[in-house]
């Protein structure tokens, strides 16, 4: 019996482990690519950190979007957005976060601030320089995410 | 022009005390660039020949956007001045009212030659379009994990100043004014910042109805087809080309007469196509610039002889608020 138990618990761990290297995180919102070029053409993570650490800068700036970062969790939804990124980029990591639905409820996010984020996103992209084709592969991503975030 | 439904409501109702805070408010634009598309030629949004699925003005779901758009064309024989503005609202309805004058000086001067008399009389052809385009389901730019494009369907009202004379024996429409109908499907393919258009629309506009509608040839509605494609350099700068099937119904053989059977106004109608670029410098401005061709409109030549195609530059400016 306890020979049986041995076995099973192993092949759990095993299966678990592959499925995890396989399997994107469950809240990533959607598929990771399939290769890593955009990654690169980001500067993999430390480029990938620069450009949130801007993109928060233009999402405070910005009075469409301003009431939903200008908090003290600035920091966290930082490190969250560059897992989340990370992952979908083929780059690596795990979005170890919660889903865009529970994340986002109660916000009363409308089309114009979710567009506003994207036009933010945007410029912190060109401003390190990422190919306009890799922007748009990248944000190709993330916007069907509009269906979990907004708020009618 | 861009507002909150509330703002937008209190604006209309009461224009004249718009106060500066809500002009501010207004001046907003919360559709991401270009993907408004541009004014085409008979005043709804899309590329410069063709209507597409997108609602025009940058105001979202429940915002209310407009602008106003000047074009001119210049082909071989021909000269194009159309002008126009556009509302789009609630990003589910679109309304547009464009003026079309349609230069046709040098036939004019051309028949007269033939004829020895002025038949045409007048310089211009003047057309005034109406259109209304509703959203009926799919998010061209944001459904960006889906084939399911963005579908319209839409209304252009065309109604010719000039009836007399395209009714006339010269030309031979059957009618002043008609009014197409169309369906336009639209996608932004943005991994690849490449979109389509496809779009089927009913008409029996002759030379989009500066000619009239109908003819001796064919005076029922036919499915025409146009398709676009534009690719995105970048967020303000994109290029692309249109192809738009255009009808043929009127029958050049009826003005033989008019010229002692020696020549003819050749009505043959082709279909058109562009190739263009589209600018926006910022979300109040977007610029057009395009190779284009109408194919033949009316040339005036011997029996049996090649008749013209009219080709030439395409230019539009458009300015929101």
């Amino acid at each position: 019996m306890n020979f049986i138990y041995k076995t099973v618990f192993l092949l759990l761990l095993v299966t678990s482990g592959v499925s995890a290297v396989a399997e994107p995180s469950p809240n990533l919102g959607n598929t990771p690519m399939e290769s890593d070029e955009v990654f690169k053409d980001f500067g993999g993570k430390p480029g990938l950190v620069a450009i949130m650490d801007d993109f928060m800068v233009n999402l405070v700036a910005d009075p469409r979007t301003k009431p939903y970062f200008d908090n003290e969790k600035q920091t966290y939804i930082k490190a969250m957005l560059v897992e989340q990124m990370c992952e979908l980029m083929n780059g690596g990591c795990t979005y170890p976060g919660r889903d865009m639905k529970s994340s986002h409820t109660g916000l009363k996010i409308n089309r114009a601030a979710f567009n506003a984020l994207v036009e933010d996103f945007q410029l912190a992209m060109d401003k390190h320089d990422v190919p306009f084709r890799s922007q748009n592969k990248l944000l190709a991503k993330l916007a069907p995410m509009y269906r979990m975030i907004e708020e009618k | 022009m861009q507002c909150s439904k509330k703002i937008c409501l209190s604006f209309l109702v009461s224009s004249a005390l718009a106060s500066t805070a809500v002009m501010a408010d207004m001046s907003a634009s919360n559709k991401l660039l270009l993907t408004g598309g541009v004014s085409q030629v008979e005043g709804a949004a899309g590329g410069g020949l063709t209507p597409w699925a997108v609602i025009g003005g940058y105001g979202t779901n429940d915002e209310i956007g407009a602008n106003v758009h000047y074009t001119y064309a210049k082909t071989g024989d021909y000269k194009l001045d159309s002008y126009g503005v556009t509302f789009g609202f609630y990003d589910r309805f679109e309304l547009s009212i464009a003026e079309q004058k349609f230069d046709i000086g040098n036939l004019r001067n051309k028949v007269a030659a033939g004829l020895g008399a002025d038949v045409i009389g007048r310089d211009t052809l003047d057309q005034t379009i109406i259109g209304a385009k509703l959203r009926v389901f799919g998010e061209a730019v944001l459904d960006a994990d889906t084939w399911m494009p963005q579908v319209s369907i839409g209304a252009q009202y065309k109604r010719n100043h000039d009836e007399k004379f395209i009714k006339s024996a010269v030309i031979g429409a059957k009618s002043a004014e008609g009014v197409d109908f169309y369906v336009a499907a639209t996608k932004l393919f943005l991994d690849q910042s490449f979109l389509l258009n496809s779009t089927l629309r009913l008409t029996k506009a002759n030379q989009f109805g500066l000619l009239g509608f109908g003819g001796a040839k064919d005076d029922n509605y036919t499915p025409q087809l146009e398709l676009s494609g534009a690719y995105l350099i970048n967020k303000k700068l994109a290029i692309g080309a249109e192809y738009r099937m255009k009808p043929n119904n009127l029958r050049s053989p009826a003005n033989a007469a008019l010229f002692g059977g020696q020549n003819v106004v050749n009505l043959k109608e082709e279909d058109a196509f562009d190739i263009f670029v589209a600018y926006a410098p910022t979300k109040n401005v977007a610029l057009t610039l395009a190779y284009v061709n109408l194919g033949n409109i009316a040339t005036v030549a011997p029996v049996g002889a090649n008749y013209g195609t009219q080709e030439g530059v395409y230019l539009s400016a458009q300015f929101g608020f």
